[in-house]
């Protein structure tokens, strides 16, 4: 019995954002990825094409991470020094570098200025080839501070500035705008606000093409199956003709995965029937990737 | 559903006669278009009608049950291709490979002690699938009889030998095992096993058209599906199909629960293909490996995603301990809404500073639509702490309360007789909130 196969006739496609900047192109990097393009489902391939595949971007920070121990045999030795960090994770295979300018945090002491944040920047820039994505230390006004500096030192490179939110989002847009750099826009696993965040960003006068989503990834067992329906709402959204719902998403999952007490605890501390804690963490944060 | 609630009206008879218990004929109709009425429940249908009705107003994946007494594993009748449209239902049965020439008790003991518990769950495994891995029809009697004697999973019996089929599954006869799989060369046999235990059966297709020829013709309405695919690509675009016929085309030999197996080597890879299963969309998941990180990502991975979107997960109201607390450990209190609780529990453990945290009840509200509601106020927490049990394992009375919420702190401390400190609004300020008020790491 043949089964006439059942195609979903969408009419959307996920906008396509490109992300780095060559020599030709004004910038520096090696090579640009193109993130999106999807006219249908992940895997999906008999009804649309997909025709980039997700890029893997590595978290590098600008001070030593308070990470689990796990991690120092592989970035214990560069963890001091963001520049030859982000050059190992090049080296270990990452698509993009994604800089956490954790050190400008106003609470920690001796925060960084915008200007030392340029320079960890402009530093990377230099020791890499890799596209990039800079977010601020997550407190409103320095991120507003420290990301225009960083737009300004890396102009011509079209990294990528966040995170934008619904109630601090002008000055980043304004500074990505500035240096021609996509901006991230956060939305806390809401799919009205993502929508609505991406309408006043394109209001200011940012094209589509300029932005990536984060709409909140949520870990394994800490609501993850809300990131995961946003997800599938949203992309539905764009499939059938949302523009505003059709941009390429941004999942930090490492951030996320890593907070999760089934990622961290040692053996001792695991509850009944855990396991050891590296291959549970390594597996609570692949889950976050993949899930 | 498939029809109107007009269509199924004009099948009625229309004689508004009550005795199902709904004023008219075409209340009823309405009911059962919308699946909350069944048409036994209407004395007068005529047969005719009956059976068009019913073949309509069916659910569009069956029901389809395995296992006996505690252990029965009910799969399919899902009516969604999205969580988000309304729920899943039955969540994927996770099975786990014995194969019959290897120490099948000491395989099953493996099995049976992989428990785990977290949030207040506990996880198991759901199966045990004996495969004739020896080709021998004895070997494979006796693995599954082993199997079965160790065990009160349900037994999933894997094998294209009739022969040995019908053998090994008349051992287990009681147990309502799963039988796998009947072909294009073996199904009329593999039938006849499958009625006479009244125990589901696999049909397996080279592809989907042959599955579909297959679950057309067998005659037995006990099946789940499998298309024969591995390729994880491939078995995710064929279980979507499958769910779609099933639920957009209500076409009848898709209209069962799905199976799928992990082909992957390595343990931690094999527990990313289930992944993929688990979420789109097989009623059943055979793995090899018992790895514990494997089996612990999917099943917390599996009961996420089988969470009724439309209800909010709460936890058990009350006051938990966050680390070794002593009578001077701070108190925080939150609503009982599951995803804040645990996230601000994450976060004041990352303090590492030993406290209370109270969830509050609120019927699994989050903090502001708590508040809104009026349920997460100083009126109804204030007489609630003057008297909790909080006061006997604490020597102070101070309570941190979202900031959010700063509004409340007035009211609570008036009728509780406690001292109120306004936390951060967001559970990530929590760490910062307590190395500067709480003098933490």
């Amino acid at each position: 019995m043949p089964v006439q196969i059942l195609k979903e006739k969408f009419t959307g496609t996920v906008q396509e954002v490109v992300l780095g900047a060559t020599k030709e192109e004004g910038g520096t990097r090696a090579y640009t990825v193109k993130l999106g393009g999807s006219s249908t489902l992940p895997f999906l391939q008999y009804e649309g094409s997909i025709p980039n595949r997700p890029v893997i971007a590595f978290e590098v920070w600008d001070v030593k991470p308070d990470w689990n121990p796990c991690f120092e045999p592989y970035y214990g030795d560069v963890w001091n020094d963001p520049a030859a960090w982000a050059k190992k994770a090049e080296e270990l295979g990452a698509d993009v570098i994604y800089l956490k300018l954790k050190g400008a945090d106003p609470e920690l002491e001796n925060s960084k200025t915008p200007e030392d944040c340029a320079k960890v920047v402009k530093a990377i820039l230099e020791n890499t080839g890799a596209p990039l994505m800079v977010e601020g230390p997550g407190h409103p006004e320095k991120d507003n501070e420290v990301l225009q500096a960083v737009g300004e030192a890396a102009a011509g490179e079209n990294i990528a500035l966040g995170a934008a939110e619904k109630d601090n989002y002008r000055s980043i847009a304004a500074a990505a705008m500035m240096g021609k750099h996509c901006v991230i826009a956060r939305s806390p696993v809401d799919i009205n606000i993502l929508k609505q965040l991406n309408i006043m960003i394109t209001e200011m006068g940012i094209a589509p093409d300029k932005i990536i989503c984060d709409p909140m990834s949520s870990g394994l067992g800490y609501g993850i199956e809300y990131s995961y329906s946003i997800m599938e709402r949203s992309r539905w959204g764009a499939l059938i003709g949302d523009k505003m719902m059709a941009l390429p998403v941004v999942c930090l999952a490492g951030s996320e995965a890593w907070r999760a007490k089934e990622a961290n605890a040692p053996l001792e501390e695991a509850g009944p029937g855990w396991g050891e804690q590296k291959p549970r963490g390594i597996m609570w944060f692949i889950w976050l990737l993949t899930g | 559903m498939g029809l109107t609630g007009l269509a199924i009206f004009k099948l009625l008879p229309k004689t508004n006669c009550k005795e199902c218990g709904v004023p008219t004929c075409l209340a009823f109709a309405m009911a059962l278009a919308s699946g909350k009425t069944t048409l036994d429940k209407c004395p007068y249908v005529s047969d005719e009608a009956k059976e068009s009705l019913e073949s309509a107003t069916a659910p569009p994946i069956k029901l389809v049950k395995a296992g006996v007494g505690d252990n029965v594993l009910e799969l399919g009748d899902e009516q969604v291709m999205f969580r988000h449209d309304k729920t899943f239902y039955h969540p994927t049965g996770i099975f786990i490979e014995v194969a019959d020439n290897a120490d099948v008790a000491a395989k099953v003991d493996e099995i049976n002690g992989l428990v785990f518990e977290r949030v207040g769950q506990k996880y198991e495994v759901d199966g045990v699938a004996v495969v004739n891995a020896s080709g021998n029809a004895d070997t494979f009697k006796d693995a599954v009889a082993a199997a079965a004697a160790k065990t009160n999973k349900v037994l999933l019996l894997v094998s294209e030998d009739a022969a040995a089929m019908e053998a090994a599954a008349a051992g287990v006869a009681d147990r309502k095992p799963i039988l796998y799989a009947a072909n294009g060369d073996n199904y009329e046999k593999m039938v006849e096993v499958a009625k006479k235990l009244a125990a589901p059966l696999v049909v397996k297709g080279k592809n989907l058209d042959d599955l579909a020829d297959l679950a057309g013709k067998v005659g037995y309405k006990e099946l789940i599906l499998d298309s024969g695919e591995r390729e994880t690509s491939k078995v995710l675009a064929d279980l979507t199909q499958i769910r779609r016929q099933a639920i957009k085309k209500r076409f009848r030999p898709f209209g069962y629960p799905t199976i799928a197996f992990t082909t992957e080597e390595d343990p931690y890879m094999e527990a990313l293909q289930a992944q993929v299963y688990v979420s789109k969309y097989a009623s059943i998941v055979v793995l090899k490996t018992t790895e514990l990180a494997s089996l612990i990502t999917l099943f917390s991975f599996r009961s996420n995603l089988y969470t009724d979107p439309q209800k909010p997960i709460a936890v058990q109201p009350g006051v938990y301990a966050v680390g070794e607390v002593t009578p001077d450990s701070p108190v925080y209190i939150t609503t009982n809404f599951s995803l804040t609780f645990y996230t601000v529990q994450t976060e004041v453990e990352s303090t590492r500073i030993p406290s209370y945290l109270i969830a509050f009840e609120t019927e699994g509200l989050s903090v502001l639509t708590a508040w809104a509601g009026g349920k997460f106020i100083g009126e109804e927490i204030g007489p609630w702490l003057k008297d909790s049990e909080i006061n006997e394992k604490v020597n102070h009375k101070n309570l941190i309360i979202p900031g959010g919420v700063a509004a409340i702190k007035g009211k609570i401390e008036e009728l509780s007789g406690w001292e109120v400190t306004v936390g951060p609004r967001e559970a990530n300020g929590i760490g910062s909130f307590a190395k500067l008020k709480l003098g933490g790491a």
